[in-house]
């Protein structure tokens, strides 16, 4: 079922922008139109390309915000996490913590 | 004249005609119109989804620009009920990787907030490698489960037990105390995890109690939000209708026994909710028009006045989907396309 609303109308998680628009939404309270268009800014993509993975996978291998398949030495997991923060310009809590701690 | 595949509510498989499908779509909107005291669906609404359902294709979705994203309860748990034994940090890899998933949830076994809390400090240490290998924003979820406070399972007498003897005012004081301790026990595993760097919590089947179960979920809500004012919650619902199981109860002057879902994203937006996520129940005697088309007008009256984002709940049994541990993808992607599109949500 999950993978039958994913198809459906999900935005396509680390595929595509799904997961930077969520975190925006999350961290801004911001409704759907609006979190798109803030992260299109961000990303200088436009809102619809937010959703091609074959765009998305090059703008997110530039930025180091991780990709479906992990490349040696491309950031993965927390360090992609940091670079996220930058580039969408929001705090990510456990990159927060994870700076606190280290 | 020709038929059309459909399903009941349960899942089974029918047929039915062009107008036996437009009667049901209207049926059901109205049945919920009539409930909740809100608009039935236009007729270009009810036009819509006939095309939905008359369109012969297995699998639909929305109309590309249209994608919105998608929150999960209970993700971790999911992937090891159906015997998949892979540990919960590898599930939530599933997820992101495999399945698209635009957030995940980290849950226990044991999906409610009372017993999590004495495992807490061990809960800890696996959301914090989960946030250390992972990509996408990580909940951490449970249920306020307010049933867990009565007797035998918990401390106070249980009322239901005591309604049907009529000591109406034993059982209002025991679900009173419930919720002071249910409060306490979310806010404490709430914040050890956002400390632990989850990115939300997801505070799931608010409401399955009843009316204290939801005021539980809302006071722990503004006591959380005070203590971590950037802290995301999700609140979803566990049904359409809030039970009146102790019937006086209220939260900034609004009683909450008896409120639909676009009455209770009211409160959930001033106790400061960050995603809210409604449910309407399926029926599963009815069709899946019937069901969808009901679903729809109870979660556009919602979004109509919501002011934060609203992921409506579409698993098994809610938001017109059929009563599976495994729902059909003909019905599923019919759903998932009619609400987000006719509703303009945010999310599911």
């Amino acid at each position: 079922m999950a993978i039958t609303h994913a198809h459906a109308s999900g935005m396509g998680g680390m595929r595509a922008a799904g997961d930077l628009v969520a975190r925006v939404q999350m961290a801004r309270g911001m409704k759907i139109k609006e979190a798109k268009e803030y992260v299109a800014g961000r990303l200088k993509v436009s809102v619809d390309e937010l959703t091609d993975p074959i765009i998305m996978n090059e703008v997110r291998t530039d930025l180091g915000i991780g990709v479906i398949t992990p490349m040696p030495g491309v950031p993965k997991g927390i360090e992609a996490k940091f670079n996220m923060a930058e580039v969408l310009g929001i705090e990510i809590n456990c990159v927060k913590r994870f700076r606190a701690r280290t | 004249m020709g038929k059309y595949f459909s399903r009941l509510g349960d899942g089974s498989p029918i047929e039915l005609s062009e107008k036996e499908i437009m009667a049901d779509l209207v049926e059901g909107s109205e049945d919920a119109a009539e409930r909740g005291k809100i608009s039935p669906l236009t007729k270009e609404e009810y036009d819509y989804l006939l095309d939905l359902f008359c369109t012969r294709s297995k699998f639909v979705s929305v109309e590309p620009g249209k994608e919105v994203i998608l929150t999960y309860d209970a993700g971790t748990l999911k992937i090891r009920r159906v015997g998949i034994n892979v540990n919960r940090v590898q599930a939530l890899q599933i997820y992101e990787k495999l399945f698209g998933a635009d957030t995940m949830e980290l849950c226990h076994v044991d999906y409610s907030f009372k017993p999590i809390k004495p495992i807490a400090t061990f809960e800890q240490p696996v959301l914090e490698q989960a946030l250390l290998s992972t990509h996408i924003p990580l909940f951490y979820g449970a249920m306020p489960n307010l049933g867990l406070y009565s007797q035998p399972d918990g401390p106070f007498p249980n009322p239901s037990e005591l309604l049907p003897l009529g000591k109406i005012k034993e059982a209002q004081e025991s679900l009173e105390a419930a919720v002071e301790e249910s409060v306490k026990d979310i806010v404490y595993v709430g914040s050890l995890m956002y400390e632990s760097g989850a990115d939300g919590i997801n505070i799931d089947t608010t409401g399955a109690a009843g009316d204290a179960d939801f005021l539980a979920a809302l006071l722990a809500t503004e006591k959380l939000k005070e203590k971590y004012p950037d802290i995301c919650i999700e609140m979803g619902m566990a049904g359409e209708f809030i039970l009146g199981m102790h019937g006086e109860l209220t939260y900034k002057g609004k009683r909450l026994a008896g409120m639909f879902p676009h009455e209770q994203v009211k409160l959930a937006e001033e106790a400061g909710v960050t995603i809210f996520g409604p449910v309407a129940n399926t029926n599963t005697s009815k069709s899946a028009a019937w069901n969808l088309a009901r679903a729809i007008t109870f979660m556009k009256a919602c979004c109509e006045v919501a002011n934060i984002p609203v992921h409506v709940n579409m698993g098994m049994g809610v938001g017109g989907v059929t009563v599976n541990d495994h729902p059909p993808v003909d019905v599923v992607s019919r759903a998932s396309k009619a609400m987000v599109e006719i509703c303009r949500l945010d999310g599911l």
